[in-house]
């Protein structure tokens, strides 16, 4: 069955032309190292380079190629050991035990490349790039610590996830996936002990020094539990009086292991995870896992069905903005306005309720289409909303923007440029705030985007007000965008007719025994998805979110990695808060707008 | 004069009651008010209009465990939350609250006052070095710059008020507001003193010190049950305390047309603790070192020159 289906060749992809151009390019690039073209990825060239050449070709797409890839999007592993599906023959990838992804952007031919380098089991190590970019430290510590893999060169390679005291690299194959496939869990007083002797923040370990000149140092845990941290984070702080002299960010308490999850769940039964990776994002968290999986199946999705995507992803943004808003001038110390901006959450959800029946986690987003048709009367719920808030908006312009004193707190506070962004990962709002109108539903439109019209907004200075400022303005934008959808809302089906739009229309299910016998099949084992690697970005609440899904033509993912913008965005934090107080360091932490459980998956 | 002490000892402990009570009650005032304003209940549920939450809060702090963490400095820890009761509720004992209604009359009662709330400070500073948390380390040492800085100027904004009564008896000078409330001639020493005392009771915006948001609970870290509770009654002392000295010092304390001279004492000081409940829900907080700024190169200033014109035009008069 699976080969059958295998055979639906995607639709062409809008943006293969930028693809072909970058394949070009770099035949043209004088002194390139010898690479392999994967040849089933359409608009996601895949470079395949061996170990010993990574260094060389990563410098010369960073540096060298007319018009380069200054970003490092995302880095990641597959543990190759098992999978049966590697293509055959001319398409053969080449042989790997585990395979490294650097996944790089250029924002300037808005396009994304892979580069992919084997690895042997017996010899799992490779040449650090941090020295190229300092944001793969982060990323190069979640590579050693889920896969196992050595990066030399590495400043201070140590578990980021898992705690200190873990066995084993979780995401390889060999590694359990449940608890109920090892011994009970148990806590003695000395495991206990060991574990709390693991947290201990040992300055030293970072090459901090624990006295200056003239004074010593404090170091200060701030968080994991924190009322300002928003959620489970930790930064050690090294503190000259209240002056912050270096920062440690330490992640990994939200680790909740949703990647190696999607080698467990059938394709359909995953989306209610992908919810709960930005829990604030709610249905906008499904958009890039469908997308993905509906173009490795080659599903054209109606347009209805993407209208109303749209438009429950802008209704979302407008509920992530408002909770960013709220805990933002919170955290400055203004106590009113999140609990005004709170109630226009509510009334939203009250709409996002009425449409999908449920609140911040709908998983309703299908592969195909969405779950259901849009309820009776949801014009009129979504039209007196869109009519009530723009006025609110502008009040809490007045009460949050132009306040003095929010302003003195957050101007010049955690002040980062575009090349700085661009070195280290930056995406989404924090982005536009250092002035750069980068925005994907912009430049890579998908879902329909292209067919809406709205400004990106952007700042100048990127210090915390701006990133508050562009969200501010983001808001207005989803609005419009919102009307549009309200106003030119297309007829027809919600779902896609295809074999593997799950679960089928329910009227052709009650009328047909193969959609019948699909349906059950689909609801059973799960769809069963064509063999193959997808990856589509989306412009999420907090920047670009993506699912990097590789199939075996299994019913569910041989491997899921989760590409989330917060993770690079924390990763910044001792950049730009180093000489700043204790206060700033709120401000920047409240202005940055993440999720825990979006970093930390 | 069996007869006087019995006025006497009515007078120590009806006051005494009464402001306790009020403090206490002002938790729940303060939380149906915020409410109000943020669009939401606050308290609502315990009792009419949720009056006996009060009662509620104060049981379930009686009820907590009375932690003291290893590493404190025990007496200090212990002493320290009652202090800032203690030094607020003898800063009570000069207020004016009517006619024959107050603890005593001294002739160097601004004075007192003034000395009180700053001894309150004894009391932040000493629970958090007691604590022996960084968070309350750095929560003290804010309280401690905060309180000497705002201090200061407290004292000379009050100086113009003085000079116009020609007394530091409270009394005297109500009675010598009764052609007219000294908030007009003394506009800005108002303004400045308001300030400083938000500063002295350690309220947003000026509630550095504590700053949930940047240092957790700050001072009161480790605080749990009852002293946490002295802690928070304390508060709410300072700011009733604040407003009966405004009140008292600008608003013509008793004085005012057909209404009870407590009932005008009492509607003026409730007025100015709703603005400092209103202040809370209005404002952000400033960083630490722009709240010294604007106090020593903003405020300071300006209650000099308030000092030096008041005392300009007075010798002018005569």
């Amino acid at each position: 069955m699976g080969d059958v289906i295998a055979e639906c060749q995607p639709p062409q992809s809008p943006y293969r032309a930028a693809a072909e151009q970058f394949v070009a390019d770099l035949r043209e690039q004088p002194g390139t190292p010898g690479y392999w073209l994967q040849p089933d990825c359409l608009d996601l060239p895949t470079l395949w380079v061996q170990p010993g050449t990574l260094l060389p070709i990563l410098i010369a797409l960073k540096r060298e190629l007319p018009r380069p890839f200054r970003m490092l999007y995302d880095l990641s592993a597959i543990d190759e050991r098992l999978r049966t599906r590697r293509g055959r023959e001319q398409s053969r990838q080449p042989e790997s035990d585990f395979t490294l992804v650097y996944h790089l952007l250029s924002l300037e031919r808005d396009l994304f490349i892979r580069i992919k380098v084997p690895l042997t089991e017996t010899d799992l190590r490779i040449p650090s790039i941090t020295g190229i970019w300092p944001s793969a430290n982060w990323y190069e510590r979640e590579v050693w610590d889920l896969f196992g893999i050595d990066f030399s060169g590495h400043p201070n390679q140590r578990r980021i996830m898992m705690p200190e005291t873990w066995q084993g690299h979780p995401l390889r194959k060999d590694h359990h996936a449940r608890a109920t496939e090892k011994d009970p869990f148990s806590l003695d007083e000395k495991k206990e002990r060991r574990e709390q002797q693991a947290l201990l923040f040992k300055p030293e370990e970072w090459g901090m020094s624990r006295s200056g000149e003239t004074s010593d140092f404090m170091f200060l845990n701030l968080g994991p539990n924190h009322p300002s941290v928003h959620g489970v984070f930790r930064v050690a702080l090294q503190l000259d009086g209240e002056r912050i002299v270096d920062a440690v960010p330490d992640i990994g308490y939200h680790h909740r292991g949703a990647e190696k999850m999607a080698e467990r769940q059938s394709w359909h039964s995953y989306i209610p995870y992908t919810d709960r990776v930005d829990y604030l994002g709610g249905v906008m968290n499904n958009l890039p896992y469908v997308l993905a999986l509906e173009q490795l199946a080659g599903i054209t999705v109606p347009p209805r069905a993407q209208v109303i995507r749209v438009m429950l992803c802008e209704l979302f943004r407008l509920s992530s903005h408002l909770v960013f808003y709220g805990t933002f001038a919170q955290d400055v110390g203004q106590m009113s306005p999140v609990f005004y901006m709170f109630e226009d959450r509510e009334r939203l959800f009250g709409i996002v309720e009425a449409i999908t029946g449920a609140r911040m986690h709908p998983s309703w987003f299908r592969i195909g289409g969405v779950a259901m048709d849009l309820p009776r009367g949801w014009e009129q719920k979504v039209r007196e909303f869109i009519d009530y808030l723009p006025a609110r908006l502008r009040e809490y312009e007045g009460m949050v923007l132009k306040n003095g004193t929010v302003k003195r707190r957050t101007r010049g506070i955690g002040v980062y440029n575009t090349e700085e962004a661009i070195e280290w990962g930056v995406t989404g709002p924090g982005l536009r705030a250092t002035g750069l109108d980068w925005d994907l539903r912009k430049r890579r439109p998908y879902s329909g985007y292209e067919q809406f019209e709205f400004d990106i907004p952007t700042a100048v200075h990127g210090d915390s007000y701006d990133r508050c400022l562009v969200r501010a303005e983001e808001m207005h934008q989803s609005l419009r965008i919102i009307r549009q959808c309200l106003d030119n809302m297309p007829g027809g089906p919600v779902k896609a007719e295809h074999p593997l739009t799950t679960p089928p229309d329910r009227p052709r299910t009650m009328h047909d025994i193969e959609t019948l016998i699909q349906h059950f099949l689909n609801a059973s084992w799960g769809p069963v998805m064509p063999a193959g690697e997808v990856c589509v970005p989306v412009e999420a609440t907090k920047g670009l979110n993506s699912y990097q899904l590789v199939s075996d033509g299994d019913t569910s993912a041989y491997r899921a990695r989760i590409r989330t913008p917060s993770f690079p965005h924390l990763q910044m934090i001792p950049l730009i808060s180093r000489g700043l107080m204790v206060a700033d360091l709120i401000a920047i932490i409240a202005s940055i707008d993440f999720v825990m459980a979006d970093v930390d998956r | 004069m069996s007869s006087s002490i019995f006025i006497q000892l009515v007078n120590i402990f009806g006051i005494l009651t009464t402001i306790v009570l009020l403090a206490a009650l002002l938790t729940w005032v303060e939380r149906r008010l915020l409410g109000f304003w943020q669009d939401r209940p606050g308290p609502n549920r315990v009792g009419p209009f949720g009056l006996l939450q009060v009662v509620a809060d104060m049981i379930k702090l009686f009820f907590k465990e009375d932690f003291i963490p290893r590493f404190a400095d025990r007496p200090v820890f212990v002493l320290a939350p009652t202090l800032v009761m203690a030094t607020m509720l003898l800063g009570f004992a000069v207020v004016p609250f009517a006619p024959g209604i107050g603890i005593v009359d001294l002739n160097v009662g601004l004075l007192f006052v003034l000395a009180m709330s700053s001894l309150a400070v004894y009391s932040v500073v000493l629970g958090a070095y007691a604590s022996n948390n960084k968070y309350a380390l750095l929560g003290g040492l804010r309280a401690a710059a905060q309180t000497v800085s705002y201090e200061v100027f407290m004292g000379i904004s009050l100086m113009g008020v003085v000079m116009l009564a020609g007394s530091f008896n409270l009394r005297d000078i109500v009675a010598a507001q009764a052609d007219g409330w000294f908030v007009l001639p003394q506009l800005l020493g108002f303004v400045i003193f308001f300030i400083a005392g938000i500063a002295e009771s350690h309220r947003l915006p000026f509630d550095l010190p504590e700053a949930e948001h940047e240092l957790t609970a700050g001072f009161h870290t480790e605080y749990s049950s009852m002293k946490f509770g002295m802690f928070f009654v304390g508060e709410y002392l300072s700011v009733i305390l604040i407003s009966a000295l405004v009140t008292t010092l600008f608003l013509g304390g008793w004085l005012g047309p057909w209404l009870p001279p407590l009932v005008w004492f009492s509607l003026k000081t409730a007025l100015l603790v709703c603005v400092f409940v209103l202040l809370r829900a209005a404002l952000p907080r400033p960083r630490y070192d722009q709240l010294m700024q604007f106090g020593w190169k903003v405020l300071l200033p300006l209650s000099l020159a308030n000092l030096l014109a008041t005392g300009g035009i007075l010798l002018w008069l005569q």
